[in-house]
């Protein structure tokens, strides 16, 4: 293991292979393998979530159009936005928070492994359930929001609104444990040195955003937990005739849903907020205010979820307070957009294709961002809400913002996750010709909103000005299938013949590209030593360090025991036979070796099936409340005890199992 | 008498065997207490919308039984009680805060294992099993309670189904419950434990967890007894 | 349990360096806070049966109030966030907070708090 401080030589990786079957992917602990499962499941369920979009589109290419029935359009529409937020954009982020989180903080794995597993099963788990209801031409219908009493028994009797609700609880339940896990990792698993604001961007974002998922995800449980009530046991919630308010479930229900756009878009800010600096050569400007802004968008983000019903008459008072409240989240969101801006200004600006992403980012989300402030005014939202104009802006700023960060993540990130690079040609296609087709798709949209087009209506007459712009918008569409054939045929090509890549292809200042590529499954041979915010320029571009005063203060600390944190304590090395001075040297580069955690003496954790078996078991505990309306008492009742009981045993089983072999 | 500090999460590395031969935490503090903190922070978001759907929906139902408010003729073509029994409430409200009580002092029994008893009294509070046992048969008290308040409710004509306040109130107090009878079999599962291998400063930590989730329980039912049992 | 002997001599400053107070609640505490949680409730619910009290605008306060004191009780002694690191009150204060404030938030839109907290009935 050599420890150098010069440039790193990259050597023709021996790239580290770990196990292989089907049954090590079943039973894996590991984050980056977990990462890697997300990745996939993700990228298929954002494939599917773009086939409807393709089918909505070509629904709407001209007035008059019956391609597809108005029942097949509700749950076309519906499974689009459930699909793209539950089961593309957030295990999207999963993806990166597992496989990132870990390697940004100088850490072997996540705070609780196996957690970590389950996690990934049951989102797996609650995507097949909920998509299983395509299968007997029940898909969930009632717009991704399920507004009650719509969604109740009485206005939807069929199963489709049970998959949504039963599958939206079982998803809640993967977030919330993953959330937990990634609280407790991003606190207590950080490297010496790694003081919180020494972290990276990354991190930083994903931190804030696990704090809304715990926080906003209960809320949602409850309003479904209040749904499932009404539909499988007659409870009230939200009958009207007994009384009920009609707004209970709106409030609920952005309560939660305001929070959830900040949970889609910051992991795509924090993924930017790494391209960015890597590729101007310059360390991100305003790291603190950086921090400061994602934590006051998190908090305004609770105190904003009204302005999604304007249009219900709220009175004077409400309407003006959530559409201050929305003005001023604009604020440290425009204050992010600036710090970009101001991180390329004078650097030396490469235009790799996870840089045009980003800079893709940066123009397009500040389009829906503005658009966003002009609904902040309910005279001007009563204008706009519920037509196309909403549509337009939330696709700006969810694929404007959240996908186009995702896929410069994507291209930064895939080194480092497969050892290879992806073409650079092949993503420079896929770049414009998204960045075109995402235009022309969703440009034309804000003019059929101001014209009058509503949301969710599954044809139109002519002549009433909208043909040419719904013609934009399908075209615009063709191009973003086009473009994500394009990515999709670059990434599972480079995947086995891209260049092999080296520990560090881009020059970058974090934690992650001082490893091999792709990590080993320990991460860090040797714990790394922190004493600056961009540790491996320290080492690989100390002129591009040096022009970050801040980074250096604090470096005596690493000899004292601070307040709370054990950064002075010198952690004994596992492997043991290091020479003092190695152990000590802090930052290092380290190559691949090809030696396997037990090799090293590393602990780390066993594989194991018992996640999986929970998730299942859950799953199918929920699944049995679907016999309920099928009037099939006793298999409900023998589903879900059996569900509940196949749970219990594997959670037993797993809590009673130590994490790793005894040392 | 000193007390290891053990259960209050200083010490990862000794505490339990998950991280031994790791380096120690960023902050020194148990991985699983700081999950179990975030835990506790979300279930006040669940519970805060339960008790803020009961609040918004009382004085709404169109039929009764009500809470508070006894419903006569004419207004109601037969009499209806007003249905909350504040007694039997009170009494369980007490069990419930003695549970806490019985838990504290189990966590400090495990915690004080290994140190000598002297006297009777030491012995007493030293047994964890003693007050294990104490704080899960009250608890199992507790939803006795609850199970007579809602059989009786029902006797008295009030289900999920009869109107928004049977719904609001069942949901809020059968959620509270459930996290009670989870509460149970937790220290029922401690209690194997303690039985199989006995529980000791080393276990503090798990203990502790079980104790933190046992008094946040107790909290919201603090919040409930007022908001929905005295509050008219 | 083998100790790495490297993380003995670091255990000892654990307390000092965490800034936790040195005392620890004992079973005088835990009495007295169980007597006094009890004497509260007593209190809620012996005024609960004054109908002159129950009547007065001070009613639905002063329970706000005594059960926000045991709230705050339970909280500080039984899951000792009083003696415990700083960081458990945040993770537990920050969450408290938004909770408190989105459940004002609600009172209000649902015009429960239109007259004012303290309006009896």
């Amino acid at each position: 293991m050599a420890t150098t401080a010069t440039a790193p030589v990259y050597a023709p990786a021996e790239r580290y292979v770990g196990e292989s079957g089907v049954w090590s992917w079943l039973t894996t602990v590991d984050h980056k393998r977990i990462g890697t499962l997300y990745l996939f499941t993700s990228l298929f369920f954002f494939v599917v979530g773009g086939l409807e979009a393709g089918l909505i589109r070509a629904q709407l290419s001209g007035p008059n159009k019956h391609l597809v029935s108005a029942e097949m359009y509700n749950q076309l529409f519906t499974m689009h936005g459930t699909t793209m937020i539950f089961l593309a954009i957030m295990p999207l982020s999963a993806a990166f928070f597992n496989y990132l989180i870990p390697l940004q903080i100088g850490a072997r794995d996540v705070a609780f492994p196996r957690l970590n597993a389950f996690s990934y099963w049951v989102y797996l788990l609650g995507a097949l359930f909920m998509n299983s209801s395509w299968l007997i031409n029940a898909a969930p219908n009632g717009g991704w929001f399920g507004y009650a009493p719509l969604t109740t028994y009485q206005f939807s009797p069929g199963l489709n609104i049970d998959f949504w609700v039963i599958g939206l609880q079982i998803l809640g339940v993967s977030s919330l444990a993953a959330a937990f896990n990634f609280i407790t990792t991003i606190i207590n698993m950080r490297a010496p040195g790694m003081n919180l604001m020494r972290m990276p961007m990354f991190t930083w974002n994903a931190f804030v955003v696990q704090f809304l998922l715990v926080l906003a995800f209960p809320v949602i449980t409850i309003a479904l937990v209040f749904l499932q009530f009404d539909r499988f046991f007659g409870t009230t919630f939200y009958a009207i005739g007994a009384g009920a308010d009609p707004l209970l479930w709106q409030h609920l229900f952005w309560i939660f849903g305001h929070p959830e756009v900040y949970i889609l878009i910051l992991p795509a800010f924090g993924l930017v907020s790494e391209i960015i600096p890597t590729f101007s050569r310059k360390p991100i400007f305003g790291y603190p205010v950086m921090v400061y802004a994602t934590m006051l968008i998190a908090f305004l983000g609770f105190g904003v979820w009204a302005h999604h019903m304007f249009s219900v008459g709220m009175g004077p008072i409400a309407d003006t307070v959530f559409g201050v409240t929305t003005m001023l989240i604009a604020i440290p969101t425009g204050v992010k957009i600036f710090n970009w801006i101001f991180t390329m200004w004078g650097g030396s600006v490469q235009f790799t294709t996870a840089m045009k992403f980003a800079i893709a980012l940066v123009g397009l989300f500040t389009i829906g961002g503005i658009s966003g402030v002009m609904h902040s005014s309910p005279p001007a939202d009563l204008q706009q809400t519920d037509t196309y104009f909403i549509v337009a802006h939330f696709h700006y700023v969810l694929f404007g913002g959240s996908m186009m960060g995702i896929f410069g993540g994507i291209y930064y990130y895939f080194p480092k996750m497969t050892g290879r690079m992806m073409n650079e040609k092949l993503g420079t296609w896929h770049f414009w010709l998204t960045f075109v087709g995402m235009n022309v798709t969703f440009f034309p949209m804000h003019y059929a909103g101001l014209m009058g087009m509503p949301r969710r209506i599954y044809t139109y007459d002519s002549g009433q000005g909208w043909e040419l712009f719904n013609k934009m918008s399908t075209y615009g569409t063709v191009l973003l299938i086009i473009g994500t054939a394009v990515f999709l045929w670059n990434f599972f090509r480079s995947h086995s013949i891209g260049a092999v890549a080296g520990n560090d292809p881009w020059k970058a200042s974090t934690l992650e590209w001082s490893i091999p590529s792709p990590p080993p499954e320990y991460n860090f041979a040797r714990i790394p030593r922190v004493t600056s915010r961009v540790p491996l320029w320290d080492i690989t571009s100390p002129r591009l360090a040096s022009e970050v005063p801040h980074t250096k203060r604090g470096d005596k600390r690493l000899d004292v025991d601070v307040a709370s944190k054990h950064v002075g304590h010198a952690y004994p090395n596992p492997i043991g036979n290091q020479p003092k001075q190695a152990a000590e040297a802090g930052l290092h580069i380290e190559h691949a070796t090809g030696r396997t955690a037990k090799d090293l003496g590393i602990p780390m954790p066993n594989p194991t099936i018992k996640p999986l078996i929970c998730a299942l078991g859950m799953t199918i505990m929920f699944s049995g409340l679907l016999f309920i309306h099928k009037d099939n008492m006793s298999l409900a009742l023998i589903t879900i005890i059996g569900g509940a009981l196949v749970m219990t045993m594997a959670l037993y089983a797993w809590l009673l199992t130590p994490l790793e072999d005894a040392h | 008498m000193t007390h290891a500090s053990a259960a209050h999460g200083t010490h990862a590395h000794s505490a339990h065997d998950d991280t031994h031969g790791h380096p120690p935490t960023s902050t020194g503090l148990d991985n699983k207490k700081i999950a179990i903190w975030a835990f506790i922070g979300s279930e006040c978001m669940l519970f805060a919308s339960l008790i803020s759907t009961y609040l918004i929906y009382k004085r709404r139902s169109v039929v009764g039984p009500y809470p508070h408010d006894a419903c006569l003729p004419p207004l109601c073509s037969t009499p209806l009680p007003a249905i909350l029994d504040i007694p039997i409430t009170s009494a369980s409200t007490f069990v419930l805060l003695m549970s806490s009580l019985a838990m504290v002092l189990a966590l400090a029994a495990v915690e004080m294992k290994d140190q000598p008893k002297r006297t009777t009294g030491e012995r007493i509070l030293g047994s964890s099993k003693l007050w294990l046992w104490m704080t899960a048969l009250l608890g199992a008290t507790f939803l006795g309670f609850q199970a007579y308040e809602f059989t009786s409710f029902v006797h008295e004509g009030l289900t999920l189904r009869t109107n928004l306040f049977g719904s609001s109130f069942f949901t809020l107090t059968g959620f509270h419950g459930a996290h009670v009878t989870v509460g149970v079999l937790w220290l029922l599962s401690l209690l194997a434990i303690d039985y199989r291998r006995g529980l000791g400063p080393k276990d503090a930590i798990n203990v502790d967890l079980a104790a933190l989730y046992w008094h946040f329980v107790d909290v919201v039912w603090i919040v409930i007894f007022t908001l929905v049992y005295l509050i008219k | 349990m083998t100790h790495d002997p490297v993380h003995q001599p670091h255990s000892t400053v654990d307390h000092a360096a965490m800034g936790i107070a040195k005392e620890h609640p004992t079973w005088s505490t835990y009495w007295k806070v169980a007597v006094i949680l009890t004497l509260i409730t007593a209190i809620e619910v012996w005024i609960y049966y004054i109908p002159s009290f129950v009547a007065s605008r001070l009613f639905v306060p002063s329970l706000l109030i005594m059960s926000a004191v045991k709230f705050v009780t339970v909280v500080l002694f039984y899951m000792h966030l009083r003696y415990d690191h700083k960081l458990f009150r945040a993770l537990f204060m920050g969450p408290l907070i938004i909770a408190a404030v989105t459940m004002l938030g609600l009172m209000f839109l649902f015009g429960k708090l239109s007259i004012g907290v303290g309006a009896p009935n």
